[in-house]
């Protein structure tokens, strides 16, 4: 409970913070609101020896309209992320998906770029991402390059970011009025998702359904079928293989995507 | 107009609210000067033979002074178990474990370091081998791998006898109904979790700091741990942040802090972290219940049988003695001619068993409350109506039970009655019924629980439990009581206050409260069973009336007059010469010239016996499984209430934490034995989220067993709820065919028993 030892420097630049990252390579570690990787170091899972702190980074943060997307700097918080009245008209999905993330002290520190480059399967945000077809902006050594949602998660804890890179931005695109569906099970409103469904405009992601947040591919072809909601919704399980835990077994996560997923599409929020 | 009975703010809260507590960790005194630090290396292993301990690298490590294993504790005895002569003695618990371990998280070295921050850093350089052991886990170990090869066996001991049940209980039943039910592990997880700070003076005295709650009574224990005489160890209580049982005594921990600080002749400290709280400290509960009810088809209970298995953890503490309360309340407030009850103790490889708020009352009424909706299920009655119908009639008499449990006063029918009134019952039958017909995804359940509890309990049969307190008038008008309980959250200082204005006219905010030192106050029992008000509150109160006795006879002299025709003018906090208001003399003045002060025991006849009746209203998601809790109304008759404010704190705290039980908190453990639930996220700790704003109705019928009239309070909350919001998730379900689903009654529990009931029922 109490971390390893490591040294901290606090960026002064998504420059600097490159600089450091290449200087210092694997010893050293992003640190943007905490509230992932803090928990890891006092569990003594993380263990870097230098922390790049970027949370204060205003070049980083900030939500405006390039175009047709909607564009979130890295160290946007949660809370601001759920209460921009831009995002909420623009993107309503995004915001409630902020919204729902931890509690209030979570929102306040969380960032959206921690939580893509955390990537955990049962989160708010990657799911969004998937279901909304953004995509993230890295910026590495070499220049800038952007990733896909479904191409940015890779693995379990694990996405296409290299260790010298840095999640600048995301970008989604803009829908306004478009009817959509976010369902999250939990146990109490403050935990992770055992199973969580975000379903916008045909696309169905699923959280905590595998190691990465997926798409439900299967129900998404269904519904672009003619198949109605229930029916679709019947498909919202098929080919995952979910993990077991001591909230819900393979067979109760499989049951509740189905279920999720048929009140996502039925454009029930939350 | 009285002060008592009326809603005085805490007069605690405003330190709380503003500056904070003062909590072991934060005790900043010159004694502690320069202390080193603790930290406890722990068994990753649930059972395993400890071959060897390497501690060189941690020598050597930055900051480390010292490293113990159980090897330099030599001198130190072993810890037998509770209740020695039920439970096996073999079963003995080293301060660090020595050759064995027995739970993930026993204490197995201690790395002392200058700073708190590198003890954590050294630990991971101490080197155990483990040879691991198959792990011991559930209700019914068999005995192919023993905790304790010298006794033979992994069942500790029994309370009661099981080949004496009686084989015609239910002869003449015209129905009878079976069902095991699991009262499952919960951890405490107090918000300040365990810390200890300690230093010996020249004189070879011990002074510790420890959070706990009851001074003397820790005292006793570090005596006993360390193998020294009581008058050696002054314990100092620091402002504890929640205890609910857990805190009681002190623990092996706390023990090897004292220990090196003697070693090293300087002050130690300890603080343990939230994941050691949640593997280390007492866990709660942890019995499996086999019922069985039988009765008449109009609804008479005539017979019941409680078969209990507690499982103690790896080594039997309290919770090896927790069946005894259990058996003791096994008939409840019900008037069942045939009752009986047995107990069977097992050990396993897992964190040991404490007390944990209500301490085996709770397992008594879910048991029997579980029973009545079953048997009431099974006859097609109302369970509200079966209640009614053999619930005791009201009595103002002591009223003996099978048990020996002696019921000082209850009126179990009025509170049934009263809370079904204010819960609605019948609007809400008729709700569920329209769900019901129409086949809502979202199904009402309503769940019924009954009770009554036994607070204040003394030593044991015999010994009358009491309580003691000093109050003392000083001449600038303030006053100080000392007490022997030990607030932590409950707001004595408040309360005693209340008591002690009453009498002396002087008022609450002038009043000081000091306890948990034991030099300043060597005897008291502390606070835990729901005994403080009762007994301390009562103290307080006899203490200020033996003052004012004294106070009278020095009036008498300072005035020239009779002590008979002296009248004390409370509002003045003064003896007037009746009829003569101008002579007249303050009690601030007569404690000029002499000390005004008094210490009084005050000594009650028995345990008093709070009831009432609990109703839950919840919503299931017939899809998913997922309960929603809507409403707990409850009805908490405790006896005469002082301040209702500390009184609704006390059920609110002990509702939610009940509510918990039923539908979220569960502690977990793997095939291996290791624990799932050792941390915050996965141990699922209730909010405010996930409760409902409760409807408390109040309800006093007053004991005579002390001059307050009160019972105690702290525990039935989390008594009733328990049952009534499990029997709502089961009442939800029922006309599905559901019968019953275990603790905590998760989304996925109620999802699978529907499964059970309607196979491929798959939206
Ligand atoms: C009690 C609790 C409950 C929570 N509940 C939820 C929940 O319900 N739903 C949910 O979705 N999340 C939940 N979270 C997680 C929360 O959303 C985290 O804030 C988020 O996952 C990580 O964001 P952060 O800014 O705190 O990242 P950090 O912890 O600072 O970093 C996380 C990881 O990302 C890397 N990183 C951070 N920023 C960047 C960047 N710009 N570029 C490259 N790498 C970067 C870091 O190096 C680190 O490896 C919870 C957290 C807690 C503590």
């Amino acid at each position: 409970m109490i971390p390893a030892q490591f040294d901290y420097v606090a960026a002064e630049s998504a420059s600097h913070a490159l600089g450091l990252l290449a200087e210092h390579g694997d010893e050293a570690k992003l640190l943007a609101g905490g509230h992932s990787l803090l928990p890891m170091m006092k569990l003594r899972l993380a263990q870097p020896k230098v922390l790049i702190d970027i949370g204060g980074l205003a070049e980083l943060a900030g939500i405006s309209v390039d175009g047709d997307d909607l564009v979130v700097g890295a160290t946007t918080r949660h809370a601001d992320l759920a209460a921009s009245d831009l995002v909420r008209h623009e993107v309503p999905l995004l915001a409630h998906a902020a919204s729902q993330v931890g509690d209030p002290q979570i929102r306040h520190r969380g960032t959206i770029g921690g939580s893509l480059s955390h990537a955990d399967p049962a989160a708010d945000l990657p799911m969004a991402l998937v279901a909304l077809g953004g995509s993230v902006e890295l910026q590495g050594p070499d220049g800038s390059r952007s990733i896909g949602a479904d191409d940015f998660f890779t693995g379990f804890f694990e996405t296409a970011m290299r260790p010298d890179e840095l999640l600048t931005a995301v970008r989604v695109p803009r829908q306004p009025g478009v009817p959509w569906g976010y369902q999250k099970f939990v146990r109490r409103a403050n935990d992770w998702a055992i199973v969580g469904v975000a379903a916008v405009d045909g696309r169905i992601a699923l959280a905590n359904m595998g190691p990465t947040p997926l798409r439900a591919t299967a129900a998404e072809k269904a519904l672009a079928g003619g198949a109605s909601p229930a029916q679709a919704a019947q498909h919202a399980a098929d080919g995952t293989s979910p993990g077991e835990d001591i909230h819900a077994d393979r067979e109760y996560r499989r049951h509740l995507a189905k279920v999720l997923t048929r009140r996502a599409l039925e454009h029930q929020a939350g | 107009m009285s002060i008592l009975g009326t809603r005085v703010l805490r007069t605690e809260d405003p330190k709380f609210l503003t500056t904070g507590g003062v909590y072991t960790e934060d005790v900043a005194d010159d004694r502690l000067e320069g202390a080193c630090h603790v930290f406890f290396v722990r068994s990753p292993l649930a059972h395993a033979r400890i071959s060897s301990i390497d501690v060189s690298a941690a020598r050597q490590a930055p900051g480390v002074i010292g490293v113990y294993t159980g090897a330099d504790l030599a001198d130190l005895a072993p810890i037998p178990p509770s209740a020695a002569g039920l439970i096996n003695t073999e079963m003995q618990q080293r301060l660090l474990a020595v050759d064995k371990a027995r739970f993930v998280g026993e204490a197995v070295a201690a790395v002392v370091t200058e700073h708190p921050y590198q003890g954590e850093d050294a630990t991971e350089l101490v080197t155990v081998d483990y040879d691991p052991l198959p792990a011991v886990l559930g209700f019914d170990p068999a005995d192919d791998s023993l905790l304790f090869e010298a006794a033979g066996t992994n069942v500790a001991g029994y309370w009661g006898d099981p080949s004496k049940l009686d084989a015609q209980l239910f002869d003449g039943c015209e129905v009878v109904v079976k069902q095991t039910i699991v009262n499952q592990r919960v951890a405490p997880a107090p918000m300040e979790t365990r810390a200890a700070a300690a230093v010996w003076g020249d004189d070879g005295r011990l002074t510790t700091w420890i959070p706990n709650q009851g001074a003397q009574g820790t005292k006793a224990d570090m005596a006993k741990l360390l193998g020294i005489d009581e008058s050696l160890v002054r314990v100092i209580t620091p402002d504890v942040g929640g205890a609910f049982g857990a805190k009681f005594g002190a623990d092996p921990e706390h023990a090897v802090v004292a220990w090196i600080a003697r070693r090293l002749g300087r002050p130690a400290r300890w603080t343990e972290t939230r994941y050691e709280n949640l593997i280390a400290m007492t866990h709660g509960r942890a019995q499996q219940h086999t019922v069985t009810i039988g009765g008449s088809r109009d609804g008479n209970v005539q017979a019941y049988r409680l078969e209990i298995v507690q499982d103690a953890g790896a080594y039997p503490k309290i919770g090896a003695v927790l069946p005894m309360l259990t058996i003791l309340m096994t008939s409840g407030p019900y008037d069942i001619p045939k009752a009986e009850a047995v107990a069977k103790v097992v050990v396993t490889n897992t964190t040991p068993i404490g007390a944990y708020r209500g301490a085996g009352r709770p397992e008594a009424t879910a048991a029997l409350e579980r029973a009545i909706d079953l048997f009431a299920a099974e006859i097609g009655a109302d369970p509200a109506d079966v209640r009614r119908k053999n619930l005791l009639a009201p009595f103002t008499e002591p009223h003996r039970t099978a048990f020996g449990a002696l019921y000082d006063s209850g009126d179990y029918v009025a509170a049934l009655d009263k809370a079904l009134t204010t819960a609605g019952y019948a609007d809400l039958r008729s709700q569920q019924a329209q769900r019901r017909a129409s086949g809502d995804v979202r199904q009402l359940g309503i769940g019924v629980a009954s009770y009554v509890e036994i607070t204040g309990m003394g030593d044991g049969e015999g010994t009358p439990p009491e309580e003691n307190a000093t109050v003392e008038v000083h001449p600038d008008g303030t006053a100080t009581i000392l007490t022997g309980t030990s607030p932590h959250g409950q707001g004595h200082a408040t309360a005693w206050a209340m008591i002690a204005s009453e009498e002396l006219g002087i008022p609450v905010e002038k009043f000081t409260l000091k306890w948990g030192d034991t030099d300043l106050i060597p005897e008291g029992g502390g606070t835990g069973g729901s005994r403080s008000l009762q007994q301390g509150g009562a103290a307080v109160q006899q203490a200020a009336r033996e003052l004012l006795d004294v106070a009278r006879l020095r009036a008498a002299a300072e005035l020239e007059a009779n002590a008979a025709d002296l009248v004390f003018d409370k509002g003045r906090s003064a003896f007037n010469v009746a009829g003569d208001p101008d002579a007249s003399v303050p009690l601030t003045q007569l404690a000029e010239n002499e000390r005004l002060l008094i210490r009084t025991v005050f000594s009650q006849p028995g345990a008093t016996f709070p009831f009432g009746t609990h109703v839950a209203v919840v919503e299931v998601d017939t899809e998913t499984g997922k309960t929603t809790l809507l409403r707990v109304i409850t009805v908490d008759d405790a006896g005469t209430v002082l301040n209702p404010l500390l009184a609704e704190g006390q059920r609110h705290g002990g509702i939610g934490q009940g509510a918990a039980q039923a539908f979220l908190e569960e502690v977990v453990y793997d095939d291996a034995g290791n624990p799932l639930t050792a941390s915050l996220a996965d141990y699922p700790f209730v909010s405010a989220t996930e409760v409902p704003s409760f409807e408390l109705a109040s309800m006093a019928t007053p004991t005579s067993y002390n001059p307050l009239g009160a019972k105690g309070i702290g525990e039935a909350g989390s008594i009733g709820s328990t049952p009534a919001v499990q029997n709502a998730v089961v009442d939800a379900v029922a006309h599905l065919g559901v019968r019953h689903i275990d603790l905590p009654v998760t989304s996925r529990r109620v999802w699978q028993a529907l499964q059970a009931v309607q196979p491929g029922s798959e939206q």
